[in-house]
């Protein structure tokens, strides 16, 4: 009896690739399912792409029946005298375990893993488009950009060399003049330029309508710390989205006070705050925008404002006006007031004022708490596909 | 790092030659050498050359990668299979002597699956066939455009949950439902009296031949393939193939601490009688310390299976241990043991008081957060240790639940019951696993347990789980 020796073999299969291609299409959609608690519990907001962030991943641990820890286990001595009463050790508290660990104590139905933000967002925007976008005039908008496959070519480049096909042209072209494809004498196989095949590529772009999206924000004295911080979660949100999403959709940033300004992107995300609120200022600068440079016949308009509400009462019979007529030249035109719970001074509100407008392309949301601010953020954007259901 | 496949063949005579001398009784050993990935990969999936596609193989070669690649853990030195020929794995990147050990150890294995009679139902010669015939059948699942993926993982995903519920000694015959029915017949019927002219006529109770199952079962993935009328045959052989395959894995979780302790009391022997060069033997010592050491506060079951084997052994010879050439009383025992118990037993009869007391074994239970000591390894304590452990080896991890009838409150609801001995369920999982029941069954299921002292019906059905306390 001896053993029978197996050399190592030269190139071994990644046989659990595709059992790993799953399980991590598990882990993705998992962090689908629970992505606004990650958004709320991450602050992914203003988070440089390439980040790694920690996220606990439901649903894809695997449950048995197992006895829980009422009952003792038997464990063995490092060599000192154990006593009766010694503290040997402390049970694992749930979910601060090392990554991948979490999930081996019992009734811990998650484990954490690593994602980065990139991904993440990625995920997020996974099905979410801008709603009721029309066709207009002079589409310019590209949002798809695709190299693909188109035949072949006799010249290309280098790296698109079709080999395999090369060489069948190659023995085409030998066999045509002597009649057989067989090596010369000295055995070489010179080719001719002729014979060189290379992948043709095409480029397809897609066009879609143009579209402009209106970020308008309170930046009044009222927008304290938690208000901005929710009010830029969501615009930052919207930001990434419509950057992601759709190649060159313009967008447009208006912060307000009293006055309305137009600001650049980095104005917008970092504007400080002061003065009074007249929201009508903000739609009043918005309209103006759009009566000069996007002209609803040819643009498709999107607009967003996100305050606390809290209007100067001379100013919300005009808020109301400007509204409706921001209504009448835009897809869609979503209000987001910003209420944090707790906040102890309960201003006005405007939602209520709002209600009359009554347009159908007119939304409004709540956003008491961090947790909100994805879910508004989908309700403005999934709307027509709920509809539809 | 090449390795030199001419040295490890001529280490193998000589390790045969002794294992030969000493009586180890061996399927034909085949070694496969690889690398580190190959070595990770073949772990995740058991070790079988051939195994079906599913996420949780791939989620556990992530785990071990990880946990690799953070340098914390290392690759087993021994991957061996209980097969016939049997096979086992070498990593090439190993040291000559980390492989030399490694033969020695799965030498014992190879011996000890073949002799034990926990194996003596899992015929070996099949198999590699037979884990290949699955990985075959999953994957014509899996590529039928009528099923696919998503539903063959829907299946498998609820049948992994509940494959440990299953028949734990295959050395015990399982009784045909015919049979069963039989015996129930029988027990029902008046026994013979002869004074019955005097005694009170027995009174005749109706025995229900009627109830699916008669008996409690206990192979609820066997149950539910069986009585469950709205499975698909594809679904019916999914659930077949997890049966058979933890099946194919019970023995060797049965019998975990006397496996690697008799592999490691062997490499011990053979490798302290190979005349290894001083620099080999030196590194074999760290090694084999490595391996063998107590993990304090855990159970390491090689440091207490060899233990174990040794004290055996040396209690039947004296201080002094012969010669394993020859037969001696220690042998015979050992040897004896080997093919004759399982963990179970083997703590039962052979860990005594002297043994827990070297070992330092203690039991400890939980207090709020923390784990506290509550026996130890005095003349008092010992036997509650060795009670606890024989309890909790093997398949006694596993809670035993059994289906009682089929067709509860005549719904065709199931109900099943948990034999409680002082061991709770988890909730949360026994919530999740149900809910894996009640996919497969189709209708209402229900489990009886205990909770704090209370009898409680948990039960998982269109309306998700609920716990109730069960009337008296």
């Amino acid at each position: 009896m001896s053993g029978l020796f197996r050399p190592k073999r030269e190139a071994p299969a990644d046989r659990s690739a595709g059992d790993r291609v799953r399980h991590r299409e598990k882990v993705r959609s998992s962090i689908r399912e629970n992505i606004a608690d990650i958004i709320a519990e991450e602050s992914i907001i203003g988070r440089s792409g390439d980040r790694m962030v920690k996220v606990p991943i439901r649903g894809i641990k695997e449950y048995r029946f197992v006895y829980g820890d009422n009952q003792g286990q038997v464990g063995e001595g490092a060599g000192e005298e154990t006593e009766r009463g010694d503290v040997v050790g402390q049970q694992q508290q749930p979910g601060r375990g090392q990554p991948g660990e979490g999930g081996d104590e019992p009734g811990v139905d998650y484990y954490e893993t690593e994602v980065n933000v990139e991904e993440l967002i990625n995920i997020m925007f996974e099905d979410l488009e801008l709603p009721d976008m029309e066709r207009k005039q002079h589409a310019a908008i590209e949002t798809l950009r695709q190299s693909r496959r188109k035949g072949y070519r006799h010249i290309g480049l280098r790296v698109r060399l079709d080999r395999r096909k090369t060489v069948k042209e190659k023995l085409r072209r030998e066999r045509v003049r002597h009649g057989s494809a067989t090596a010369r004498p000295d055995g070489r196989m010179p080719f001719h330029e002729k014979d060189l095949r290379y992948k043709h590529r095409t480029t397809e772009i897609h066009r879609e309508s143009n579209a402009v999206v209106f970020c308008i924000m309170d930046t009044s004295g009222s927008m304290d710390t938690t208000k901005k911080y929710l009010s830029r979660s969501f615009f930052y949100l919207l930001y990434q989205f419509v950057a992601r999403r759709y190649d060159s959709v313009e967008v447009v940033f208006v912060a307000h006070d009293i006055e309305a300004k137009e600001v650049t992107e980095d104005e917008f995300f970092s504007k400080g705050e002061a003065g009074g609120t007249f929201v009508s200022s903000g739609y009043r600068k918005a309209l103006e925008i759009i009566a000069d440079r996007y002209h609803p016949d040819l643009w498709n308009v999107y607009a967003f404002h996100c305050s606390d509400g809290d209007n100067f009462g001379s100013d919300t019979p005009n808020a109301v006006k400007a509204a409706q007529e921001l209504c009448e030249v835009s897809n869609l035109f979503g209000y987001g007031e910003i209420k944090p719970r707790g906040a102890g001074y309960y201003g006005s509100s405007l939602i209520e004022t709002f209600r009359k407008i009554g347009a159908a392309n007119f939304q409004t949301v709540l956003i008491e708490r961090k947790e909100d601010v994805w879910p508004s953020f989908k309700a403005f954007l999934s709307r027509d596909r709920e509809d539809a259901k | 790092m090449n390795v030199d496949l001419d040295q490890l063949k001529r280490y193998d005579e000589r390790i045969t030659e002794l294992a030969m001398a000493y009586g180890l009784d061996c399927f034909e050993q085949e070694f496969e050498l690889c690398d580190h990935n190959e070595m990770l990969g073949y772990m995740s999936y058991s070790g079988m050359p051939s195994r079906y596609p599913h996420w949780s193989y791939g989620k556990s070669f992530e785990k071990m990668k990880t946990l690799y690649d953070h340098g914390a853990q290392g690759l087993p030195y021994e991957m061996v299979i209980n097969s016939n020929p049997s096979l086992a794995y070498l990593m090439a990147d190993n040291s000559v002597c980390l492989n030399v050990l490694t033969i020695a150890h799965v030498y014992g294995h190879n011996d000890f699956f073949k002799n034990n009679f926990t194996f003596s139902r899992t015929r070996p010669e099949y198999t590699l066939s037979s884990f290949k015939s699955h990985a075959e059948r999953v994957r014509t699942y899996v590529e039928d455009p009528s099923i696919g993926v998503d539903r063959v993982e829907y299946v498998l995903d609820a049948a992994h949950a509940l494959s440990m519920q299953c028949q734990r000694n295959m050395a015990v015959r399982k009784v045909p439902q015919d049979e069963q029915r039989q015996r129930a017949f029988e027990a029902s019927l008046p026994t013979d009296d002869p004074n019955r002219s005097i005694h009170q006529a027995q009174e005749y109770i109706e025995p229900d031949l009627r109830r699916i199952p008669i008996e409690p079962e206990e192979n609820l993935l066997l149950f539910l393939r069986d009585y469950n009328p709205f499975l698909m045959d594809w679904e019916k052989d999914l659930l077949t193939i997890v049966h058979e395959e933890t099946q194919y894995f019970i023995p060797q979780i049965e019998t975990k601490i006397m496996n690697e302790g008799w592999a490691s009391y062997w490499h011990y022997q053979i490798m302290t009688n190979l005349d290894l060069p001083p620099e080999l033997r030196l590194e074999f010592m760290v090694h084999h310390n490595q391996v063998l050491r107590p993990h304090s506060g855990g159970l390491n079951p090689y440091h207490l299976g060899f233990t174990m084997w040794d004290h055996i052994y040396k209690s039947h010879e004296g201080i002094e241990p012969a010669d394993h050439r020859n037969a001696t009383a220690g042998k015979d025992a050992i040897f004896q043991a080997r093919e004759s118990e399982r963990d179970s037993s083997f703590l039962r009869r052979f860990l005594t008081e002297e043994l827990c007391q070297r070992l330092g074994l203690f039991e400890y239970g939980t207090n709020r957060n923390d784990y506290v000591v509550t026996e130890i390894a005095d003349d008092i304590g010992w036997r509650q240790i060795r009670e606890s452990l024989v309890t909790s080896v093997g398949m006694g991890s596993i809670p035993v639940i059994k289906v009682v009838d089929g067709d509860h409150e005549g719904k065709r609801n199931m109900l099943l019951s948990h034999s409680y001995d002082g061991r709770e369920l988890e909730m949360g999982q026994a919530e999740k696993t149900l809910g894996y029941t009640f996919r497969l069954w189709g209708r209402a299921v229900s489990l009886d347990t205990n909770i704090a002292g209370e009898e409680v019906r948990l039960t998982y059905d269109d309306d998700g789980f609920a716990a109730a306390e069960r009337a008296a």
